[in-house]
């Protein structure tokens, strides 16, 4: 049986430029009015002695929906011999944006409806842009009301060219412009006698000719990691890493890296439900994979192939953003950043200009981003997150804003930035510029205890922990100053104005990290434990630690990973023999200076 | 990928996002072909299991079959079945049937009401327990902070507003102009203490792509959507007083789907049995509004 194929289109324009009449015209022209709708609104206009216009129809199906007529203000419903439509009606009104946005997001193509007696407007350059940033592949523009510019081709070649370059400037270029009368159905699916001189398609033939976006296997795989799900009912042991594939194929075996962890492993199995096995999938479909070996791994990761080119990284990126919201997007304010499957605490840097929709002009020196601007910014994440431009990848390029619980804003990332100048490292550089040291060095701490200063973070397995606690006893045995403390102890202290926060991680890190810098600059080996940190809290650590010292314990890992502050211990070992490794290194690196075991 | 593929892993991608992001979830299940579908897309999300518990409201004029049916994949499928309902409305006999109101106070009373308390855990919740096949009364009083609906956009016009993620307040209302934006697979996640969010995975299915995808899976429904021999089936369910069967030869989903196509179906409402849609002019918005499904 075949499944017919859907398109959703949407049909953007200035208010009162003919939008309503369009729609109308296309759904009695394919003949997809209920019957009998048509003479009905003839037949009222009538009585009501008005003159019959297709917006109209738009207006009484409204009317009908409480009858359970299933076509509505929103979407409308036609069909022609190639495929199924669904025709967003988008208001023109800029109250409205928001809902024009949420319409136009699902739209393939665009139909760009200009009054050609009123020229181009206000919106008519605000959704052309919209359009544009919403990443619509495919506009045709209409150019409307042609009837009451006597059909001149002057008038309708002016607007093209003016309405062309504006679109050219937006990195959109228009399939065709047409000039339509679309209360008389001029061009729309009929070729009009009334303008000779233009020999292009009707709408409704072009329409048909919009592509449907192919699957685009081209590009490196990518795949938001949405959750990882075990779920133990009837014995099941599968741990399955979820989510909606973006771009491009993997195949079972494949090698992948997940950003911005960098956390590696290998494909183990496809997983599915009531279908055949497969071995290979690719671009769109909503999947789940086991993998080789058991990691741990927040949500919000990106997997990509080993071998492929992997997205950036960083927390620092410049981006054009549209605002939505009443209340406007300010400086130093915590929002929160949803790109793909990654939730981040976000905060507005620089406003670098603001972009006059109107007239694409920008406006320099501007604090914040207000109702309805567009603005070019650089934006800064508290962690780091994985993502591509929007001209190399498009899902993982886009993202939301969120303000007080709503969608406030939307955005695509331009460039990446440099990294190093974020606010974690400028509010360290901060700090050391005014910590006032005492008279006691460092080296006449090291001599009295006999040992170096060190903080030492152990992460992986269930036993880190016990680990950590082991590690203290034995040290302390001997004499040194050792002092562990776990994350549980500063919940309810330290951090307890902010342990129910959402998105609290970065600042429980930084609390943790600045409390290291304190206690190694006493001299001390502070031992944490933390089971589930990442590349990204472990580098926090280390930076907030210095310039005193920072060493990562890892149970389980591969040996090539160690380096001169990286152990890695076997996860096979007892708690007493993971001790003895650990304090073997530490002795080997001269940290502990005379110890004996 | 057709066109039925993209709307499941759509479907799949919504049914994660929710599952990720409300601790007090819940889907509604109708015993419907609709609400079915999404159990069975929930079944494709989770690899089989299902994770969320679903919930029923009994309005005691449920056809028999249709709670036989609920029952028995209830039992097969090991399903976390929870049902409410108006029992005071039920006792006092304060229904359409009686005489007593209108269809629409019929329907506020034994669905709206209902409903709406089950979902704020403050009317007794029954759970099937599955080591005795019955139900008791679920120790669980807190408020389902997440409602997964089957609602469709092409039912009727109320329907055709809704987001994929839907804000209700406080007192379960929901506005009809100012809704969130939605784009790029990012939905509203975030909400107010007090208020809740209806998730809608079916708002792009027709009800032909309903029937094809029943088709596609072999899902079992319920026997009341077949002619069994009388030239009679329901094309929807709802309580007996208020729902008619159509007249149709359809025994089998194929002829079913061919009858949608191009056969007799082709252009009349699905709801057209319905007989609550047309008691006043915006009938069911007017109970949307107020949290009906």
């Amino acid at each position: 049986m075949k499944i017919r194929e859907q398109m959703n289109i949407v049909v953007v324009g200035h208010v009162d430029h003919g939008k309503s009449t369009v729609i109308g015209r296309l759904l009695a022209d394919t003949g997809s009015l209920p019957s009998g709708k048509l003479e009905q609104v003839k037949v009222s206009c009538e009585r009501n002695a008005r003159p019959f216009e297709y917006a109209f129809l738009l207006d009484a199906l409204k009317d009908e929906q409480a009858q359970g007529i299933t076509i509505d203000t929103a979407r409308c419903f036609f069909k022609t011999k190639k495929r199924d439509y669904i025709i967003i009606d988008a208001p023109g009104h800029v109250e409205f944006l928001k809902n024009m946005v949420s319409g136009a997001a699902r739209a393939e193509a665009a139909l760009l409806v200009i009054d050609a007696h009123e020229g181009i407007r206000e919106n008519s350059r605000r959704h052309g842009y919209l359009i544009a940033m919403l990443g619509i592949p495919q506009v045709v523009v209409l150019v409307n009301k042609m009837d009451l510019v006597k059909f001149d081709q002057k008038v309708f070649e002016s607007i093209a060219t003016d309405y062309g370059s504006f679109l050219k400037q937006l990195g959109v270029s228009a399939k065709e412009f047409i000039p339509i009368s679309a209360r008389d159905g001029d061009n729309l699916a009929f070729a009009s006698d009334k303008m000779k001189w233009y020999d292009g398609k009707t709408v409704l033939d072009h329409v048909d000719a919009f592509v449907k976006q192919q699957d685009d296997d081209a590009k490196p795989f990518r795949m938001p990691v949405q959750d990882v799900y075990k779920f133990t009912e009837k014995d099941d042991e599968r741990r399955i890493i979820t989510g909606t594939i973006e771009t491009g194929t993997v195949a079972v075996g494949d090698d992948v890296t997940f950003l911005p962890s960098y956390k590696k492993s290998k494909i183990s199995t496809i997983e599915g439900f009531n279908s055949p096995e497969v071995k290979t999938i690719g671009k769109g479909h909503a999947t789940g994979f086991t993998l080789a070996n058991e990691l741990y791994l927040p949500r919000g990761e990106i997997m990509c192939k080993s071998k492929e080119r992997h997205p950036m990284v960083g927390s620092r990126f410049r981006a054009n953003i549209f605002w939505m919201a009443r209340a406007p997007m300010i400086k130093n304010k915590k929002y929160k950043l949803k790109i793909a499957s990654a939730r981040v605490t976000v905060r507005l840097a620089e406003v670098l200009s603001c972009i006059d929709a109107t007239d694409l002009s920008s406006i320099q020196g501007r604090q914040q981003i207000d109702r309805h601007d567009v603005a070019e910014c650089i934006l800064e994440t508290t962690r780091a997150i994985a993502f591509d431009t929007i001209d190399d990848i498009q899902f993982t390029g886009r993202f939301v804003i969120v303000d007080n619980y709503d969608i406030a804003g939307g955005g695509i990332i331009t460039h990446a930035i440099n990294e190093n100048d974020n606010a974690i490292n400028r509010q360290i550089n901060k700090r050391e510029l005014h910590w006032d040291t005492g008279i006691v060095t460092p080296a006449d701490r090291q001599s009295v205890f006999g040992h170096k200063a060190k903080f030492i973070v152990i992460t992986g397995a269930e036993q880190s922990i016990a680990l950590a606690k082991h590690l203290e006893s034995s040290l302390v045995k001997s004499a040194k100053n050792a002092y562990f403390i776990g994350p549980s102890s500063l919940a309810d202290g330290l951090d307890s104005d902010v342990v129910n926060e959402t998105d609290n991680r970065e600042e429980m890190m930084r609390r943790l990290g600045e409390l290291a810098r304190i206690l190694t600059d006493a001299g001390l080996l502070f031992i944490t434990a933390l089971g589930d940190a990442d590349t990204y809290d472990l580098q926090l650590l280390a930076g907030l630690t210095s310039p005193n010292e920072f060493i990562h314990v890892s149970i389980g890992g591969h040996e090539d990973g160690a380096s001169a502050n990286k152990i890695i211990i076997s996860e096979k070992l007892n708690l007493s023999a993971m001790v003895v490794a650990i304090i073997g290194r530490l002795s080997q690196q001269e940290i502990l200076l005379d110890y004996a075991i | 990928m057709d066109h039925l593929e993209k709307l499941e892993a759509k479907s799949v991608y919504i049914l994660r996002e929710a599952y990720r992001d409300f601790k007090n979830l819940c889907m509604l299940w109708s015993i419907g072909k609709d609400s079915t579908v999404l159990l069975w897309l929930a079944r494709k999300a989770f690899f089989g299991h299902v994770p969320i518990p679903l919930v029923h409201i009994d309005t005691h004029f449920k056809i028999p079959e249709m709670i036989q049916y609920r029952d028995d994949l209830a039992r097969k499928w090991h399903l976390n079945m929870v049902y409410g309902e108006n029992t005071e409305a039920i006792r006092q006999q304060l229904t359409y049937q009686s005489g007593k109101v209108d269809r629409l106070g019929c329907c506020k009373n034994l669905k709206t009401d209902a409903l709406k308390h089950t979902l704020a855990g403050d009317w007794p919740r029954y759970r099937m327990n599955h080591a005795t096949g019955n139900y008791d009364v679920d120790a669980n009083k807190e408020p389902y902070t997440g409602v997964i609906a089957g609602v469709r956009a092409d039912e009727e016009g109320s329907r055709s507003k809704e987001r994929y993620f839907s804000p209700r307040d406080k007192e379960n209302e929901w506005d009809v102009a100012d809704q969130p934006p939605e784009m790029w697979n990012q939905f509203k996640t975030d909400f107010a203490p007090g208020t809740h969010l209806r998730i809608h995975p079916l708002l792009d299915w027709t009800e032909l792509n309903i029937w094809e995808y029943i088709e596609k899976e072999s899902i079992p429904t319920v026997s009341l959507y077949y002619n069994r021999g009388n030239g009679k089936r329901y094309r929807s369910l709802g309580c007996w007083p208020c729902t008619s069967p159509v007249d149709s030869e359809a025994s089998t989903v194929q002829e079913i789907i061919e009858e949608l196509r191009s056969g007799k179906f082709a252009n009349i409402a699905e709801r057209s049995g319905r007989e609550q849609d047309k008691a006043d002019g915006g009938g069911l918005e007017t109970l949307r509004k107020d949290g009906y499904m």
